[in-house]
């Protein structure tokens, strides 16, 4: 906004981000179809959550325009240090690789409990995650964290400045588009439309090759072992269905009014149309 | 917390004292869900200064509206709302909350269920009540809420329950629901309760909102109807729209229709215009070319429609009909109404 008088804080701002890795659920093909129709999630590349990506961009450049610096946090298992690696070598400072066993079968509030205790340990002033997951879609995890901060919270966040100790986002609303003004520490889950996330420096990429995290437990971050993984999520799957016709799979289905009857029964009966 | 005999509530999302679509068709599946549960349906209503938005509620299926009415919940803010609404379940412990999956229900829902620490599911499709084993423990909960939502990038279907930590909490998509009928007169409850907001700080403040004009939300739509160069001319597009209004879908057009002049570039799919994965794409008069297919090929599940059984759309559909749109998609309307 042009008339506002931006000034950084002193110090400048400690972003933290939080970043997880993710199936390519865009790469599901009949190669990556197990024989009962399952996916066979090994079979899918494991990529840098494409939000999350968003989300450091708006980490990076706030530390661009106003001086700070950006941890990077996941979730997962050790081979996530991969994204984490990518995320030193675009500009993040610190990696940060939360890891334990207690987390596994973390449900959204449990992951969300998990991360916002291991975000507490840098008091940050700016917190950004990526709107949604590609493997879950939820976009739950962003506000959850926020609510678990209890810090100013502001979804869909497409463009940000600073002014001090205040944040001037634009979010998206659905219906329109949102100007607020939020006091720090705030939360942001980002969008694809605050801007892709800038190419790596090939000299970071050298550095930060082999690079290891600080890798934190559940103790080390404080967690109360009930409220993470399975005990400490209240969701459990009670059924799976694959829903992908494999790869090139295709049925022709006639022009009548028995073809078209038949075709929206099968539509009804596996919940793609109401 | 686990009251079974709790209202089942409806979040009635409103912005400039105007309800969206969504609540209505809540209520719809609200009224299903509780009339299995043998309990109420309770809407909850928050804003300023919206005591009339009561009426349609309860004509929609409501028994109760729950209202809070405080100037502070004018515009909706993440913390208001959510202080405010975590405090009225904690008051009427009802059994199950559902919020639209809009970006208003999917900043609310989750905070919400994080601050009192329960369940709940993203982007239903459809909602259920029925048993549920938990294997492990060999429990068994009878009447829980079934929460039916695609994942894995709509790949596969998974059924969520929330057995132990009521209220159960789910956010729905836009337009999977059907609302009932209009039932004029039909009257309930108006339940007033406080905001409860003194000495909670608001860490934000709405400075500005610019409405968008455009009614046209390709990517956040779940089904979409879309029409090629095949569909001919600007009137036969309206078959496409009343397909898309039967289905609460959206209509797209490839770039061959939007440059001869049969819908808007707003409408545009492909690689110079949206890139959408809806759950359903219905292509009709579309012939495939690469750009197209680039932006729609990761839909869930394709159905194309073209006169050309050669045409390249075939390769990417999952269910093709070889046939005139003309007499295709009044058919498929009329087999989706009368389901």
């Amino acid at each position: 906004m042009k008339d506002i008088n931006h000034t950084p804080k002193e110090g400048g701002y400690t972003c933290v981000v939080c970043i997880k890795q993710v199936p390519d659920t865009k790469k599901v093909t009949g190669e990556a179809m197990k024989a009962d129709g399952t996916i066979n999630r090994a079979a899918l590349p494991a990529i840098f959550n494409p939000e999350d990506k968003n989300a450091l961009e708006a980490a990076l450049s706030v530390k661009e325009r106003y001086g700070g610096r950006v941890v990077a946090i996941t979730m997962g298992l050790p081979a996530a240090k991969a994204i984490l690696r990518e995320a030193l070598a675009c500009g993040a400072d610190e990696a940060v690789l939360v890891t334990d066993r207690k987390a596994a079968g973390s449900d959204t509030l449990a992951t969300s409990y998990i991360l916002s205790q291991a975000v507490k340990k840098f008091n940050p002033d700016l917190v950004f995650c990526g709107r949604q997951a590609i493997d879950g879609d939820t976009a739950q995890t962003g506000p959850q964290i926020g609510e678990k901060l209890d810090c100013a919270v502001v979804t869909y966040l497409e463009k940000l400045d600073l002014d001090g100790n205040v944040a001037i986002a634009t979010r998206d609303i659905g219906t329109g588009v949102e100007t607020c003004r939020a006091t720090l520490p705030a939360l942001f889950t980002v969008t694809e439309k605050f801007g892709e996330l800038r190419p790596f420096e090939m000299r970071r990429v050298m550095k930060y090759k082999n690079a290891e995290p600080e890798i934190l437990d559940c103790a080390a971050i404080g967690c109360e072992d009930d409220r993470c993984g399975f005990a400490g999520s209240p969701t459990s799957v009670n059924k799976i269905e694959s829903v992908v016709l494999a790869g090139g799979e295709f049925k022709e289905i006639a022009a009548t009014d028995e073809g078209i009857g038949a075709l929206v029964a099968e539509l009804i009966k596996d919940h793609t149309i109401g | 917390m686990k009251n079974t005999q709790g209202e089942v509530w409806v979040f009635a999302e409103q912005e400039e004292g105007k309800l969206s679509d969504v609540p209505f068709e809540l209520l719809g599946k609200a009224r299903e869900l509780a009339s299995k549960l043998g309990v109420k349906v309770g809407a909850v209503l928050m804003g300023s200064g919206v005591e009339a938005l009561a009426k349609p509620l309860f004509e929609a299926g409501a028994d109760v509206v729950h209202t809070i009415d405080d100037p502070a919940l004018k515009v909706y803010r993440n913390k208001a709302y959510r202080h405010a609404m975590v405090e009225l379940v904690k008051e009427v412990n009802p059994q199950i909350v559902i919020f639209g999956a809009t970006h208003m229900g999917r900043d609310l829902g989750p905070s919400v269920a994080s601050a009192l620490r329960c369940g709940l599911t993203a982007d239903c499709t459809d909602l259920q009540i029925g048993d549920y084993e938990d294997k492990k423990t060999k429990e068994t909960f009878t009447n829980v809420l079934h929460q039916i939502r695609p994942a894995f990038g709509g790949n596969i279907i998974a059924t969520i329950v929330n057995a132990r930590n009521w209220p159960q909490m789910a956010t729905v998509r836009e337009g999977v629901m059907k609302p009932l009928p209009r039932e004029e007169g039909r009257k309930g409850e108006v339940v007033k309760h406080p905001a409860r907001l003194e000495g909670v700080e608001i860490p934000v403040e709405v400075v500005d909102i610019v409405r968008r004009h455009s009614s046209v939300n390709l990517k956040g739509s779940r089904i979409i109807v879309c029409g090629g160069a095949g569909v001919g001319s600007k009137e036969n597009f309206k078959l496409l729209h009343e397909l898309a209004a039967a289905l609460g879908g959206a209509v797209g057009g490839s770039r061959a229709a939007v440059d001869l002049g049969y819908c808007e570039h707003e409408r545009q799919i492909g690689q110079t215009g949206v890139t959408v994965r809806p759950a359903l794409m219905i292509s009709c008069g579309v012939s495939g070319a690469v750009q197209h297919l680039a932006g729609m090929q990761d839909s869930a599940k394709i159905i194309a429609i073209n006169t050309d059984k050669d045409a390249p759309i075939f390769k990417v559909a999952h269910y093709g009909i070889v046939g005139d749109l003309n007499v295709v998609v009044p058919k498929l309307v009329k087999a989706i109404k009368g389901k």
